[in-house]
């Protein structure tokens, strides 16, 4: 028992990375530019797509070690994610930064977000179909580590390149320029104006940043096992419950917040049918906004 | 012609459903600026209660209880209210984005039960043999389905006239304060909570009536009736016709599913069956795009809402 116990907070941590990723951007929509981007799972499965893409015509690379993939995937993942930050850029171009300029209510960026996320899900579609896509055809077979978890040698080297970027990313908003800017605009964007921010270029960065850590967390599902065009809608539940339970604008939060959510998924499984497991982030959701809706590290609003 | 004059009676009786849902969520919406993106959920729950209460006997299932039909549109709407009330109360306080969240979750957890609860639902089966009202007084399925369409006209008629009567009455008024400014109707001394939370219940409870409506008329359920993409579809309907108003809530119903219908037959024709999967891809992006374009250039929507200036104050 306490096995299973152990395996489902390994399970936990390793999704958790990921849904962290995704919600590090789900988080700074929320606070720089104040409202609830439900496109953002979309980001995702671009970000797998595009990879399957160039890995396909690029080549995956000769497998590294123990892995199932080489640098081909690597590369094509960091150019996925340069791509997906410049599509995230350009849908804020062409649709929010728009309603934005007409004075429309936040509430009608979160429509125009549902339209945007229909459309780019079903671009997916309309060129892959719904069949289910692999990176890598390799098997692999798990490691067996004391006291009897099973861990993928691709779940490990994922979380390690996860955590990674994330303190990449924590650097950056504390010591660059941008970086502090993005962090003011979060906290009063009209202060942050007045001391000379230009709110263009924060703009630029941040959705550049989201649709990056989105494409990256994308292509990680994508990783274990496969690639299918739901792989960002069924998380977005997730996503949202990372976010908010770790206070929207923080990265700290998200990534705890990712985790928590990741934990709290497969320890359900534990005790719930698995047919249920895909309400369960909302449960968790919904426990958050009741008892703390400005998350564990947020600041009232 | 029979073909075209039998799919013309299917095609209305469709959107007379489907505009009952875009009632609820004008109300909701449009009215007290209440964000519901779970509009599936409930009219998941009315057409399940519906199917539950009418379906003839079966002994595998707990339901199917063979009921009048009046029963189950009475009992649908009676269960959907129900749980609205419950989950307004659980989410009703939240603030806009947060309550489009909750409610988008709670449509999924909805449509989730009915999967997973076989005994009740039939599972990914889903029920059959609904009862179809007076269905023994008519011969063949035209004049039949003639017969439901007068029913369900009669139906979104007089849901309408009500929706118009409540909105210019003092309740009415009081929701479109609280959607403009929650502030100064809470200073005039009206509870905003109360309000929106009945504004969400009587929204949901149509919602509920359109899933009875719908499940009577098609005869059985399943779960893929009522995915998220429903939905969108609701919300892509009031803001073509233009919320904050019951009529273009109407009209939006039926441009927006006359758009979804027409795209259907069209990629049903050019796209071979092989690629079904993209041709109803195709269907779906129009809808996004007709969405977002809207928004973009035409944000009132085809009829918006009039603008409204009290009497007292005179010209």
């Amino acid at each position: 028992m306490s096995t299973m116990l152990l395996q489902a907070l390994a399970d936990g941590v390793f999704t958790g990375a990921i849904i962290a990723l995704g919600a590090i951007g789900v988080s700074f929509t929320l606070q720089i530019m104040r409202f609830a981007n439900f496109a953002h799972s979309e980001f995702l499965t671009w970000g797998a797509y595009l990879t399957l893409a160039l890995v396909t015509v690029f080549g995956i690379g000769e497998p590294l070690g123990i892995l199932t993939f080489g640098w081909g995937l690597l590369i094509a993942a960091a150019l996925a994610a340069v791509l997906t930050g410049l599509a995230a850029w350009g849908l804020d171009r062409l649709v929010f930064a728009r309603l934005r300029r007409s004075g429309a209510q936040p509430l009608v960026l979160v429509f125009a977000a549902f339209g945007a996320a229909l459309v780019m899900r079903h671009i997916v579609v309309l060129i892959w179909g719904h069949d289910s896509y692999f990176y890598s055809r390799e098997l692999q077979m798990a490691m067996l580590v004391p006291p009897g978890i099973r861990i993928m040698p691709d779940q490990v080297f994922i979380l390690a390149l996860a955590f990674a970027v994330m303190i990449v990313l924590h650097l950056f908003l504390t010591y660059s320029r941008t970086g502090i800017a993005m962090r003011a605009m979060a906290e009063s964007p009209g202060l942050a104006q007045a001391c000379g921010v230009r709110v263009e270029s924060v703009v630029r960065t941040t959705w550049v940043i989201c649709g990056g850590l989105a494409a990256l967390a994308g292509v990680f599902t994508g990783l274990t096992p496969q690639l299918h065009p739901e792989i960002g809608f069924n998380l977005l539940l997730a996503l949202f419950a990372a976010a908010i339970f770790g206070g929207a604008g923080s990265l700290p939060g998200a990534v705890i917040g990712g985790l928590m959510v990741g934990i709290a998924e497969n320890l359900f499984l534990l005790v719930v049918p698995p047919g249920y497991k895909p309400a369960m982030p909302f449960v968790l959701l919904l426990a958050v906004l009741l008892f703390r809706p400005d998350g564990l590290f947020g600041e009232k609003r | 012609m029979i073909g075209l004059s039998s799919y013309l009676v299917f095609f209305v009786c469709v959107v007379l459903a489907l505009s009952l849902l875009t009632l609820g969520l004008n109300l909701q919406w449009g009215s007290t600026g209440l964000f519901n993106a779970g509009v599936a959920g409930f009219y998941a729950i009315g057409g399940y209660t519906h199917a539950i209460l009418t379906a003839a006997p079966a002994p595998q299932y707990l339901g199917n209880f063979g009921l009048p039909w009046i029963v189950g549109v009475v009992g649908a709407m009676a269960v959907t209210a129900l749980a609205a009330l419950l989950i307004g109360l659980l989410t009703i306080r939240l603030r806009g984005d947060f309550l489009a969240i909750a409610t988008f979750g709670i449509a999924i957890l909805i449509q989730l039960v009915t999967l997973n609860l076989e005994p009740l639902t039939g599972g990914s089966q889903g029920l059959t043999r609904i009862a179809k009202p007076m269905s023994s007084v008519f011969s063949d399925p035209l004049s039949y389905n003639l017969f439901y369409l007068g029913l369900m006209a009669v139906v979104v008629g007089g849901v309408y006239l009500a929706l118009e009567r409540i909105l210019a009455s003092p309740w009415g008024r009081v929701l479109r304060a609280i959607r403009e400014d929650e502030t100064a109707a809470v200073a005039l001394g009206k509870s905003a909570i109360r309000f929106r939370l009945e504004a969400f219940v009587l929204g949901s409870t149509l919602m509920g009536l359109a899933g009875a409506m719908y499940v009577g008329f098609i005869g059985f359920v399943s779960p893929f009736d009522f995915l998220p993409i429903l939905t969108f579809q609701v919300w892509a309907m009031l803001i073509v016709g233009g919320s904050g108003n019951n009529r273009g809530a109407l009209l939006g119903t039926l441009v927006v599913w006359a758009i979804w219908a027409a795209s259907g037959i069209f990629v049903s024709k050019v796209v071979p069956p092989a690629h079904a999967a993209q041709g109803a891809a195709v269907q779906v992006i129009l809808i996004g795009l007709v969405l977002v374009l809207m928004l973009l250039f035409r944000p009132r929507g085809l009829i918006g809402e009039r603008p409204m200036v009290s009497r007292h104050l005179g010209r």
